[in-house]
């Protein structure tokens, strides 16, 4: 049997299921998803030394006709297996959090009924091999994600859930405008195929128009920077382990890997001369404006939500660069930032469970209190800032190098003027939460659960190990199939269709 | 409560009659026009009527909203389903249920299926939509 297909059907059955059981068995859903993203984590694990070669798997056996595709295909190559690992693990810490974290709020079944929707939404948008039902689980996702950040049903969260809808709507429509003149364009949807006619017919000015409609669309998505305005409101609005999704994953698979998969393999980034230059600049601007602006913030989560501008600005800069250097390091920092984020922004829900604050003015001296919190948290910053010999040191040194190997010193140098300015917020989160002098009012402030201190060891750990990731034989088995998959650029259609 | 005797009666007759229709649309979704979607739309719509003749208050004890969200879930579960098996027999989405001569019931194997899914899920969504409005009427006009 071939498993592709559960990657999808396991959460969104799980996400029938639960309102089912939740209305017989209370509290049976906590189970019910632990038990499915740990199968999830442990399925991509088991894709893992198959990550080289490419899958291909016709849903409902529709095989393609004379080389056609005609019906859905899924597709699992390298790059979908590193993003199915992020997405996956990243889910399973999230939802072990959510047991404790969430037992707060009120019906805790619809938030993990939404939890696996959203899951499934962007597994799909990994696995789908046609950009309709790319655009379909992408859907999934960000519906499923605009419900969860009003979850709290206070003002803040609606407002910034309206916020995101709307700016997420708009760029879903003009993703879907894209999509529908794409079709007129190539007459298939199919990722592999639309390559081939693309490369057919050359650059036209309905291709100029589709990419700058994709570009705003999944910019929007992915906030960069002049994109980025419902970012800030939303992720920290969101209960803590969703905005660790929110911020590790979604902004990632939503818009980066989109992005690269459409821009990279479809089109192919050579197609269009411009194109580089603008995934640079627009990385860079958000590389540095994130930064800045995540300078001036005193909301602890706003921070941690201007400083994932920033990091995705390094990202979509070093995919800029091209070069197999340059998309190594963005890679690399992907998975960095993912784990990283994630872990801050869950250690930002457990300051928030134990003290219902999150204003850094007020916060501070909560090491003592709360070691395990704090030291996670150190680990996470230091990591983030790019101290050696930490994961983030080295994907920010493999995106620098690239950077003045592709003939860019000065942007190189930005990006370290950044990565300064990154240390520097991080330094100011650390002082004003977890050093310094402790609030009279948080003198009563203890530890978080167990359930919650577990997840943030596992990812603090992880986080230390990523630089293992550089090692040749994990490297081999990791990073290499998903470069070799961007790096190949259009010969991705040959990898699907044969021939 | 509720409205008069006039609407009353002709709502006792047209209920029915419009379920009935939904169901038979539901069912012949893989063979004549509408389906699932259409078909969930006039056995919703059915129950709506009786609502908006005799008042929100007369339905609610038969089918109240927990029901509906019961409906909703076992729709969308037995579609899943039916996928799933699928993996079983080679494919997801797989069409695993023999197709039979063009009069037959399963002439358009799993279709048949899906389209009862989409049918359950489809009006108990929609009745549960139309309840919360109702719900949020009453409560905000006597909020006021």
């Amino acid at each position: 049997m071939n498993w592709i297909p559960a990657f999808v059907a396991i959460p969104l059955g799980a996400a029938f299921l639960i309102p089912l059981i939740e209305h017989w068995i209370k509290g049976s859903s906590d189970f019910l998803t632990n038990a499915v993203t740990a199968f999830l984590m442990g399925l991509t694990l088991s894709f893992i030394h198959q990550a080289a070669q490419t899958q291909v798997y016709f849903v409902g056996g529709w095989e393609p006709a004379e080389g056609i595709p005609f019906g859905i295909a899924l597709v699992v190559d390298g790059l979908s297996v590193l993003m199915l690992l992020v997405v996956n693990s990243i889910a399973f810490f999230a939802t072990l959090y959510s047991v404790k974290y969430m037992a707060r709020y009120t019906d805790k079944g619809k938030f993990f009924t939404l939890f696996m929707l959203m899951l499934a939404g962007m597994n799909g948008v990994v696995i789908a091999g046609d950009l309709f039902n790319m655009f379909v689980f992408l859907e999934i996702t960000a519906i499923a994600s605009y419900a969860l950040v009003a979850f709290g049903i206070g003002s803040e969260e609606l407002e910034a859930s309206f916020k995101y809808q709307v700016l997420g709507g708009t760029a879903s429509a003009l993703v879907l405008f894209g999509i529908a003149i794409f079709y007129m364009m190539t007459k298939t949807l199919n990722f592999a195929d639309a390559s081939r006619v693309i490369a057919a017919t050359g650059v036209t000015p309905a291709l100029l128009f589709v990419s700058v409609l994709f570009l705003v669309g999944f910019g929007l998505k992915s906030a960069l920077m002049p994109f980025h305005a419902w970012l800030p409101d939303a992720h920290p609005s969101a209960p803590a382990p969703i905005s660790a999704m929110l911020s590790g994953v979604v902004i990632k698979v939503l818009g980066v890997y989109t992005l690269v998969r459409i821009f990279f393999n479809v089109i192919g980034i050579g197609t269009i001369p411009a194109l580089k230059t603008v995934l640079l600049s627009l990385g860079v601007i958000s590389m540095v404006a994130g930064a800045f602006l995540a300078l001036g913030q005193q909301d602890m989560k706003r921070l941690l939500a201007y400083s994932s501008i920033s990091q995705v600005g390094y990202i979509i800069f070093a995919f800029g660069l091209g070069t197999e250097l340059g998309i190594l390091g963005g890679l690399f920092h992907l998975m960095n930032h993912s784990v990283l984020k994630s872990l801050l922004f869950l250690n930002s829900g457990a300051v928030v469970y134990e003290t219902e604050s999150r204003d850094m003015e007020k916060l501070g001296g909560l090491m003592h209190k709360m070691p395990v919190t704090g030291t996670t948290s150190m680990i996470a910053s230091l990591s983030m800032s790019g101290l050696p010999p930490l994961g983030g040191f080295f994907s920010k040194l493999i995106i620098i190098w690239a950077s003045i190997d592709a003939g860019y010193p000065l942007l190189g140098a930005v990006a370290v003027i950044a990565s300064i300015v990154t240390l520097a917020y991080y330094f100011k989160l650390q002082k004003e939460v977890f050093l310094g002098k402790l609030a009279d009012a948080f003198q009563k402030a203890k530890e978080a659960p167990v359930l919650m201190c577990i997840p943030m060891i596992c990812l603090a750990i992880i986080s230390v190990g990523l630089g293992l990731l550089l090692l040749d034989p994990v490297r081999e088995m990791v990073l290499t199939p998903a470069v070799h998959v961007i790096q190949g650029g259009v010969d991705y259609a040959r990898m699907v269709l044969g021939g | 409560m509720g409205m008069t005797a006039i609407v009353k009666r002709i709502a006792m007759l047209m209920t029915p009659a419009t379920c009935l229709l939904g169901v038979y649309i539901i069912l012949h979704g893989h063979v004549t026009p509408g389906g699932g979607f259409a078909g969930g739309i006039l056995v919703a719509g059915s129950l709506i009527l009786l609502v908006l003749a005799f008042g929100i208050s007369s339905v609610k004890q038969e089918i109240n909203q927990n029901n509906a969200k019961i409906a909703l879930s076992l729709g969308l579960i037995l579609f899943w389903s039916v996928a799933f098996m699928g993996l079983f027999h080679g494919s997801f989405f797989q069409n695993y249920l023999k197709s039979h001569s063009a009069s037959h019931f399963l002439s358009g194997g799993n279709i048949a299926f899906y389209d009862i899914a989409i049918g359950i899920g489809v009006s108990a969504a929609l009745f549960t939509i139309f309840i919360s409005f109702l719900i949020a009427k009453k409560e905000s006009s006597t909020g006021s």
